[in-house]
């Protein structure tokens, strides 16, 4: 264990320069996301293991990466030679990731003797331009579960699940009907893919709008269940209360013991064609910091060996040519194997990762009811087409830089001139006592916090990544001020965003301060009992993980099955569906956060309760003050120095706070309960990582939160 | 203490209070008795949170987790103390005098480097992560608990400062004059006589700054490199996957985390209510 760290940065500084170098040759370090107590990570132990006792003088270490956080570290590591010899991922980032130069050819490590042993289908999923870049290790995709008591005999076809004659409250079919993924096979079966041959947008076609008809249709007519997540699925499922459940091979992992199954490929929809899903390769892959040793376990994952125990211990199916002896004597793996063999291997264009976002989104909004299939998917592909368009040209640094020069020029000389009137009047001197005290804050600020955002903000003039990138000046700026050339106020503007922002942020803060100051109040009350109690027990809803809590209000909001439905209907009223209308999501995220939030206010307010003097509350009680008026007149003027500054910071937090949003109502109804930075978010990590609009977008939040607060300074002459 | 306020007002309290509790606890109830269900429950529209049967298998496997023969859980809990505490340490210590400068002295630069601070506030982190790493990069702070701490208290210390500044300002300046008066410099002034009277303050900051780091987690995944340096919220993260998501441990491991954090809230909150027993401010 560390000490402590010391207070200095050169020390620190130092102190880590001494520290030994973590790598030495023969070292090999495996990064993967495997979910942690899943039977793949297990796998992945057990396949290393026997790597260990073949290859006794190579080290291997792995490091298990949340999932979450697992595409950025890679990112942020691999360009700066702090990356890992290989790593585990899907085959369908390859592209992303060969742009960016995370990854470098594997041919090595596959002597082409050795090729025919895998899948073709699998080898080409990690190719690119004819050169191999990972060894295919898994195939997934998604196969339906069926409950063997309720189902005897395979269905022919879904229709026949879907008519089986089934007890009341038992669902024929759980599936995600809201995500594209899912919704992926269905669009096969009518004859069409995500991502058109020319890249054009696939769901906004004939067989998208028929696609889309059908499981809509299978919504209305009670066969799947509403606003259904892969965890009510699993619930579902397990509990016996649907018959059947799409899902992939990770599904199996929550159905331990509970129910009798067993998987068949997904069966074809009748009259219509064959549901083929989107098939996944999983593969290692090597870093440019990979040596002879990372080519070596590579080989090893991709191995017989190797397939032998994933599919013993993982349960997955493997990439190989042959199935394994292990995958024969299993039913689970040789239908997975067979859905596997009759799937389409998910496009590694960049652009396949920008159809699902708008696709989601239409489905839900038909299903829903909001709109018919042929508008909401004709919307989609608006976005898909607007998402996609090309980034701006290249403009010239010249003017830009002249304009720079000017700005720094303007700067320095304001600097200078103030320094030389303090300095001529002495100001300057008697400043240096303050200096003393601010200066280790104001280096701590403005190396760690301070330069890392004006680099980021400098990003916000190029854009392409990698070998692409380049200066393309103001052209984010003047794309995001215009709409992206539509009209101002349409859907999803960054004006009407805005809007819907600042009363998110004002709703909030007024009721995490009213709530904070009512309970702090109460809390403070003189002669009260048992208030260590209350107070404890009122700040639970800061102290508990807020991501698992702003998941069990998204629960307790569901149609169906959430406890707030169940309370309405226990007191006789109707069922709310909360997330179709925009007032009703938009509560249920103010819900969540007030509650999130107004612990936080409490705390600052009993904090800031102990500066009211008891004497001056007395004085004031003899001079006959009501309650009121004590509270008015003495209370809220004393405290009001120490809770400004947390009210303020607080509005700035909660205009910037997008994780309620995006975990509670993820948007809906169709983004309108989206606030501005949810936009900068979607841009850096889904929408093909375009980091430059992403950081104009934050500069522009920046400019509004700056420019606001001082409007709003000057206005009310607060000191902030 | 003469003022005894009548029973009803004190059952209207209670009443206010229980109401309050029951609004703060209902939705981690949810989250409990997902911990406690060994497997997924049927869904089905309830107003109660109980769980169909009740088994401690969640909550052990995520505190028992090995790795090589050491508690794993252990350590990290371990890391996420001693990262948490000496963020708010840290943050503490450099906000203090900072906060102290900003209210009692003028200096050039004040109004300008105030509006900054506030400024850095307003600025989403989605761009700043990779400049950050390639500093810490830079520095040799990567996958070391000081690079994580440095991270966490510079991002507190803006909020830190203004909290600080407020309480400071409701302090009376007499109060320390009298103390200079008696031949102490500024900074005994400071250290003996203003720091004790914000005490309160000074809770709530260092309570802000620890949960902070205590909750963080994208960031200590990505300068992390090791298994054993990790914080327990990135152990949590580890169980959502890509596609699927081990809830049940999640919310265990979840309702684990939070305890140290309400531990030491009730060890702070006598510092909350300091001033009024002990005869608080004379203004």
């Amino acid at each position: 264990m560390r000490p402590s760290p010391p207070l200095s940065l050169p020390l620190l500084a130092a102190l880590a320069l001494l520290s030994p170098s973590l790598a030495r040759a023969g070292d090999l370090t495996l990064w993967h996301a495997y979910r942690e107590g899943g039977a793949e990570q297990e796998a992945l132990r057990a396949i290393l293991a026997r790597f260990q006792e073949r290859h006794p003088e190579t080290r291997v270490t792995t490091l298990a990466v949340p999932f979450e956080g697992y595409a950025s570290k890679l990112g942020a590591a691999i360009p700066a030679g702090n990356g890992p010899s290989l790593f585990i991922d899907a085959h369908e980032r390859v592209a992303d990731y060969q742009r960016r130069g995370l990854v470098a050819p594997a041919g090595g490590a596959l002597p082409p003797e050795e090729r025919p042993g895998f899948a073709p289908a699998s080898l080409d999923a990690v190719s690119l331009g004819g050169q191999l870049y990972g060894i295919p290790l898994s195939r997934k995709c998604l196969a339906l579960y069926l409950n063997s008591e309720l189902i005897p005999q395979d269905p022919p076809d879904l229709e026949a699940l879907l008519d089986a004659p089934l007890g009341p409250g038992v669902l024929p079919l759980a599936h995600v009907a809201g995500a594209a993924y899912m919704h992926a096979p269905f669009l096969s079966a009518f004859g069409g893919a995500m991502l058109g041959p020319d890249g054009s947008y696939g769901l906004d076609s004939e067989a998208g709008r028929r696609s889309t008809e059908y499981v809509a249709g299978l919504a209305r007519r009670g066969k799947i269940p509403e606003e259904a997540s892969g965890s009510l699925v699993n619930e579902l499922f397990s509990s016996g209360k649907a018959a059947g459940a799409i899902g992939g091979p990770w599904t199996a992992g929550d159905l331990k013991g509970s129910v009798r199954y067993r998987v068949i490929p997904l069966p074809p929809l009748r009259g219509v064609g064959p549901m083929k899903p989107l098939l996944t390769v999983e593969a290692a892959f090597l870093t440019p910091q990979a040596g002879e040793e990372a080519r070596e376990l590579a080989r090893f994952l991709g191995s017989e060996d190797a397939a032998q125990i994933r599919a013993q211990v993982g349960r997955t199916v493997s990439a190989r040519a042959r199935p394994s002896e292990a995958e024969r004597s299993d039913p689970f793996l040789l239908a997975f194997a067979r859905a596997a063999d009759g799937a389409i291997p998910m496009p590694t264009s960049p652009l396949m990762r920008l159809t699902f976002e708008p696709a989601d989104r239409a489905l839900r909004k038909v299903l829903r009811g909001d709109a018919p299939a042929d508008v909401a998917l004709r919307e989609a592909a608006h976005r898909f087409d607007d998402v996609r368009r090309p980034p701006p040209a290249p403009a010239a640094s010249g003017p830009y830089l002249l304009l720079l020069g000017l700005l720094t020029l303007l700067g320095a000389g304001y600097l200078v001139r103030e320094g030389r009137q303090a300095a001529a009047q002495g100001e300057l001197r008697r400043s240096l006592p303050a200096y003393a005290y601010i200066a280790q804050a104001l280096l701590a600020v403005t190396v760690l916090v301070i330069g890392p955002l004006i680099v980021g903000a400098g990003t916000s003039f190029f854009a392409g990544r990698g070998d692409t990138l380049r200066f393309v000046g103001l052209a984010h700026y003047a794309e995001i001020l215009t709409a992206r050339g539509g009209p101002l106020l349409a859907s999803g503007s960054f004006y009407l965003v805005l809007l819907v922002t600042l009363l998110w942020t004002l709703a909030n803060v007024s009721l995490h301060l009213l709530l904070g100051l009512f309970f702090g109040l109460l809390l403070s009350h003189p002669t009260l009992r048992f208030k260590a109690l209350y107070r404890v027990l009122l700040i639970v809803p800061w102290a508990v993980p807020s991501y698992v809590t702003a998941l069990a209000w998204k629960g307790m909001f569901h149609r169906q099955f959430g406890a707030i439905n169940a309370i309405l209907m226990a007191l006789g009223a109707e069922p709310v569906a909360w997330f179709s209308r925009f007032a009703t999501a938009f509560s249920a995220n103010l819900a969540t956060n007030v509650w999130l939030g107004f612990p936080f206010m409490m705390v600052v307010t009993l904090g800031a309760i102990t500066a009211v003097p008891q004497d001056v509350l007395e004085a004031a009680e003899v001079d006959g003050a009501t309650r009121w008026q004590r509270l008015r007149l003495v209370t809220l003027p004393l405290i009001k120095p120490v809770l400004l500054p947390a009210v303020a910071l607080g509005a700035v937090w909660t205009f910037n706070m997008f994780n309620v949003v995006f975990l509670v109502s993820g948007g809906d109804p169709d983004g309108t309960t989206d606030i501005l930075v949810s936009e900068a978010y979607r841009w850096a990590f889904t929408r093909d990582a375009q980091v430059g609009y992403a950081a104009a977008y934050a500069v522009l939040i920046f400019l509004l939160l700056f420019g606001g607060t001082r409007a709003l300074n000057r206005l009310t002459g607060a000191r902030v | 203490m003469k003022r005894q306020g009548t029973l009803l007002e004190h059952a209207l309290i209670h009443v206010a209070l229980v109401l309050g509790v029951a609004f703060a606890l209902y939705p981690v109830l949810w989250v409990l008795s997902l911990a406690l269900s060994p497997q997924s429950a049927a869904p089905a529209p309830r107003a109660i949170p109980l769980p169909e049967s009740v088994s401690l298998v969640n909550l052990s496997s995520v505190v028992l987790s090995t790795s090589g023969g050491t508690w794993l859980f252990g350590r990290q809990l371990l890391n996420s103390v001693v990262v948490s505490l000496a963020t708010a340490a840290v943050g503490c210590l450099l906000a203090l005098p900072a906060a102290y400068a900003l209210s009692r002295f003028e200096f050039v630069g004040k109004k300008n480097g105030t509006a900054l601070l506030l400024a850095t506030q307003m600025f989403p982190t989605v761009a700043s992560a990779i400049p950050l790493y390639l500093l810490l990069n830079a520095l040799h702070l990567l996958d070391t608990k000081t690079g994580l701490v440095v991270c966490y208290a510079s991002t507190s210390v803006p909020f830190a400062i203004f909290q600080l500044r407020g309480a400071f300002d409701t302090i009376p300046k007499d109060l320390e004059e009298a103390a200079m008066i008696d031949g102490a410099t500024r900074l005994v002034a400071f250290v003996r006589v203003v720091l004790p009277a914000a005490r309160p303050a000074i809770a709530v900051t260092f309570l802000f700054a620890f949960m902070s780091a205590w909750n963080e987690f994208i960031l200590a995944a990505t300068i992390l490199g090791r298994e054993e340096a990790f914080t327990l919220p990135v152990v949590l993260s580890r169980y959502v996957g890509e596609h699927d998501a081990d809830w049940g441990r999640f919310a265990a491991g979840a309702l684990v985390v939070s305890i140290p954090v309400m531990a030491l809230f009730y060890l702070t909150q006598k510092h909350l209510v300091g001033g009024l027993t002990s005869g608080g401010v004379k203004g």
